[in-house]
């Protein structure tokens, strides 16, 4: 640095400023060769793995189950009536540190109860090109809506089909759900939802 | 949220040096604690505590050890209530164990009776519980029983939602709706436990200042239905704003969420609204959105129906339809200031005419000349009202055309009794809520009680644009003001006005107060322009304009942000303007539109920057709200279309308006004279008739308001007012509809018995059911038959 700092110039060395040959060295000792058996040490390894089971998948052919809490695409789950259990109170788009969340509140209603309480996620998207399945917006529901699911083949020919909407990640309608809207379960409070108290949906919650 | 402004204005101020937490500080005597240590920049925690409201105590949160005189008091006391005293010594959580453990324990009785909800209200993200329970309060509950309950949510009105759960009982709303707002209709009701915010049963909660109580409450139990869900605090952008609702002059802010509003709140400007504004203000910007907005230009072809054009042929179809026409302009009293000039010089330079007039609803010669003899240029502001020692009103309604106004007259009522006096025809709310001398009148009568009244060099006639529909009354007004050196200000209902009227959207006046009239003045706004001259004659009047359009005097008008259905005899109004070439800049459709040749689509306030000048003259900036819009001033579009015609008026962006409006100086020549104008009195009547006055609501049909169905639920009733002895005559009472009539039309209303002159019927001007100058074509003053339906 100092002799640059005197020479008061940066300018790059030129190929016949410095002269290889006329680099000072010194001489190091090198280890000799291994002997043979500790060289074959080494080959039997390979050897060995020849015999043992092959690793590979032919995937897409054949697909092999994840790990069991593997981050894959999320999912919205329901009450056991059916009802949804996101309240679209926006924390999981608060926690992503992707901005990959996009949720809109809304009003539930008397003629449009979407989920126990007043308040439903009128709008739900996530954009799988910005999620980095980091689970934070998991952590974060307050009411275990938003999970994650094994599903790991994100791949689509658009931008716009890798945002999906809650149609496309609300989960299953299973035995004894019935479709939002619909009332909550007679006589219950949001209290009893989140208590587990309800089970399965009452035949007066079906809207004609 | 500093100390308090009275005590930084007085003059010999006594000032108290306390020690807080091994901190010497001096402040003026009387200041509290709490503010005391906010100087030092102490945050001691709080909900009840609001510098503009009361002191009350009532959350106990912001509890601090005190010793005076090295006597310590027994138990820590509430720095919120306790104003500063000689020697005392001041230890907060920061430095006193006690005092930590005792707001810790205020939290956690706090939130025994909060309902763990965050997730759902609104208020989370910008909530202080949330906030000082982080910072004050345990991380574990030790409570382990019952929440206490309550059905949730309330609506205390169509807007505002109560949700009795979440409220820690800290007595803002209900301080403010009583110290402020003087609308007690929302109490505490109830002990204990079961304490809670309540409204009467037979009042509702029919506030115009409502919408503060949701912006103060310190969580989410109050709430705005049209806000309520719709986003979180990190989603919004937020842009201080000024509001385009009146002339008070609001500092506000905007809260865009993806190119759309959600919400908007008071700013904080101690001069102009300190912390408030009216539901109007805070909860009408739907307009905006709700309408079907004009998107393109739109051009009329030669079948007759309007097509879209691009913005270069709608110009060329413009510029061919005023080049070389006798043109005149009419601005609304809704532009910006910057937009104002912009029509004004489109008018002197591209146009070659002073034929504009910003005053586009009912209006007088007279009052052109008072406003360029007395107001443009005027210096009374709120200040004035806050030293006056009486303030007197007329044809002018605070509550309900300036609210913001109301609410500093109402402060220094309620602070120092000051005296204010209303000449008008009917005892409306607000002035009996100023407790008021209310001086009863017949409409056209004002003149009169105006040279009686008791007036000093320190009084204030606050003149709303109503004077103009008695003839002579500005005139003594103005001989009035002259004599005993009171000053005056005129507030018009429209946040433009003011700005227009120095702008020189008028007849009379080029930008700056300079009359038109004068040589010397035109010289000097044309060296500004650089332009070789500019038009002598004094420009026609709104209604001239019309009648010329109509007889055929004038070939085509410029016209932007008008409603003709705000002109007296809006019927002949709209003919003309069918006879006419109308090019109209507007942001949706409207009767003009239906009319225009040629439309030019601009922005609304929330989508550009620009300024008003409020009734004070005071500059209210604001910036573009919502950030991907396209920022079409209407004087950008004027700044085309002059180019398109040949003559530049060079006013491409706001900011180079606004600097050219910087750079046209004072005038210091002559003012123009007022001419007095006499008085006429009151016209006479027969049986069964009366006389008509009337004004309009703050919350009414306004164009402004529309899409707002909450904000439009707590709306005033549409009733017709008659006096007692009327009512007794006619066989009427409270509720019986009344029919007010005349040649032209009909409006039928419930009855209301109330304090008005017995001559006279009022009716709401422009509200549901009663539209009086459509219905009636009449305005205040005309008689109008009275009988029961």
């Amino acid at each position: 640095m100092a002799d640059q700092n005197e020479s008061n110039s940066l300018q790059p060395q030129g190929s016949k400023d410095v002269d290889i040959t006329s680099v000072a060295y010194e001489k190091v000792d090198q280890p000799g060769p291994k002997s043979f058996f500790v060289q074959l040490q080494g080959f039997w390894l390979t050897f060995a793995t020849m015999f043992k089971k092959v690793n590979t998948v032919q995937y897409p052919e054949v697909k092999e189950p994840t790990a069991e809490r593997f981050h894959g695409r999320h999912q919205l789950n329901r009450h056991p009536d059916g009802l949804e259990k996101c309240i679209g109170c926006e924390l999981c788009a608060w926690a992503c540190p992707a901005d990959a969340i996009y949720v809109e509140g809304a009003d539930n209603t008397p003629d449009n109860q979407m989920s126990p309480g007043e308040r439903y996620g009128k709008v739900y998207q996530i954009n799988y090109l910005r999620c980095v399945f980091c689970g934070l917006c998991i952590e974060a529901c307050p009411t275990r809506a938003l999970t994650m699911t094994n599903e790991y083949e994100l791949a689509d020919s658009t931008r716009s089909k890798l945002i999906f909407e809650k149609d496309d990640l609300l989960g299953p309608l299973r035995a004894g759900m019935l479709p939002p809207p619909h009332p909550m379960y007679p006589g219950s409070t949001d209290t009893n939802y989140y208590n587990g108290d309800v089970t399965e949906a009452h035949p007066s919650q079906e809207q004609k | 949220m500093t100390t308090t402004q009275e005590n930084t204005t007085a003059q010999a101020v006594e000032l108290i040096t306390v020690v807080i937490d091994g901190f010497e500080v001096s402040v003026p005597k009387g200041t509290l604690v709490i503010r005391a240590a906010e100087k030092l920049g102490i945050q001691i925690p709080r909900f009840c505590d609001h510098p503009l409201l009361d002191p009350v105590g009532a959350c106990r949160q912001c509890l601090v050890d005190i010793e005076i005189n090295g006597r310590a008091f027994p138990k820590p006391q509430a720095s919120c209530t306790i104003p500063v005293e000689p020697n005392m010594i001041i230890k907060t959580q920061l430095t006193s164990p006690v005092a930590e453990k005792a707001q810790r324990g205020v939290m956690e009785l706090l939130l025994v009776n909060h309902p763990l909800d965050c997730p759902v209200c609104d208020k989370g993200g910008e909530c202080p519980l949330q906030n000082q329970a982080m910072s004050t309060g345990n991380a574990e509950t030790r409570f382990q029983g019952v929440k206490r309950t309550f059905e949730k949510p309330v609506a205390i009105s169509s807007q505002v939602l109560l949700d009795r759960e979440r409220c820690v009982l800290c007595a803002r709303c209900t301080r403010f709706s009583d110290q402020i707002a003087g609308d007690p209709f929302i109490t505490l009701n109830e002990r204990g436990a079961l304490q809670q915010v309540g409204i009467y049963e037979n009042q509702p909660f029919e506030s115009y200042f409502s919408g503060n109580t949701v912006q103060i409450c310190p969580v989410g139990a109050l709430t705005g239905a049209a806000y309520r869900f719709r986003a979180r605090p990190f989603d919004l952008v937020s842009t201080p704003s000024a509001c385009e609702h009146c002339a008070s002059g609001c500092d506000m802010r905007t809260d865009v969420r993806r190119g759309k509003t959600l919400r908007r709140l008071a700013g904080d400007d101690a001069s102009v609204n300190e912390e408030w504004n009216c539901d109007k203000g805070r909860w009408a910007f739907k307009y905006v959105t709700a309408v079907d907005r004009l998107i393109t230009p739109l051009v009329r072809g030669a079948d007759g129906v309007l097509a879209a054009a691009s913005w270069p042929d709608a110009l060329a179809a413009a510029s061919a339809g005023i080049k070389g026409k006798r043109t005149a302009v009419l601005v609304g009293g809704r532009a910006t200031t910057e937009d104002a000039y912009g029509y004004s010089k489109f008018a002197r330079i591209a146009l070659g005419t002073n034929d504009i007039d910003f005053r586009t609803r009912v209006t007088s010669d007279e009052e052109r000349d008072f406003l360029a003899a007395k107001i443009v240029g005027s210096t009374t502001t709120y200040h004035d009202i806050d030293v006056a020692d009486h303030v007197v009103l007329i044809g002018f309604e605070p509550e309900e055309e300036s609210p913001i106004v109301f609410l500093r007259i109402n402060k220094q009522v309620r602070k120092r009794a000051l005296k204010v006096s209303a000449v008008a025809t009917k005892l409306s709310i607000g002035v009996e809520k100023l407790k008021a001398n209310f001086i009863k009148v017949a409409p056209g009568a004002e003149s009169a009680a105006v040279t009686s009244l008791e007036l000093t060099g320190k009084s204030v006639i606050l003149i709303g644009e109503r004077a103009s529909e008695t003839a002579g009354l500005l005139s003594t007004i103005a001989s009035v003001a002259d004599k005993t050196g009171a000053k005056i200000a005129w507030i018009p209902r429209r946040a433009g006005e003011r700005g227009a009227l120095e702008a020189g959207a008028i007849g009379s006046l080029l930008p700056g107060s300079r009359p038109v009239s004068d040589a010397a003045a035109r010289v000097d706004i044309a060296a500004v322009w650089g332009v070789p001259t500019l038009p002598a004659n004094p420009g026609r009047t709104t209604s001239e304009i019309i009648d010329a359009l109509d007889s055929g005097n004038l070939d085509a008008v410029v016209i932007g942000g008008v409603d003709p259905l705000d002109m007296p005899n809006s019927a002949t109004a709209l003919a003309a303007l069918k006879k006419s070439f109308v090019i109209s800049l507007e942001i949706a459709a409207s009767a003009v539109t239906d009319l225009a040749d040629v439309i030019l689509p601009v922005a609304a306030v929330t989508e550009k920057s620009g300024s008003f000048l409020n009734w004070e003259g005071r500059p209210r900036a604001f910036d573009a709200a919502v950030s991907d819009s396209l920022n079409r001033s209407d004087l950008r579009i004027l700044s085309a279309l002059a180019d398109v015609m040949g003559e530049s008026i060079a006013l491409g962006t706001v900011t180079q308006a606004a600097r050219e409006i910087a750079s046209l100086g004072k005038w210091d020549g002559a003012r123009v004279k007022l001419s007095n104008v006499a008085a006429t009195g009151a016209k006479s009547i027969s049986n069964n008739e009366a006389l008509l006055t009337s004004w309009r609501r703050l919350l009414d049909l306004g164009t402004l308001q529309k899409g707002e169905a909450n904000l439009a639920g707590t709306a005033r009733k549409s009733v017709a007012v008659i006096s007692p002895k009327r009512a007794q005559s006619l066989g009427v009472k409270d509720g019986d509809i009344l029919r007010v009539s005349n040649s032209h039309g009909s409006i039928s209303l419930p009855a209301l018995v109330e304090d008005i002159h017995d001559d006279a019927v009022w009716v709401p001007r422009n509200s549901f059911g009663t539209q009086t100058l459509i219905s009636l074509n009449a305005v205040h003053g005309d008689v109008v038959s009275v009988v029961k339906a």
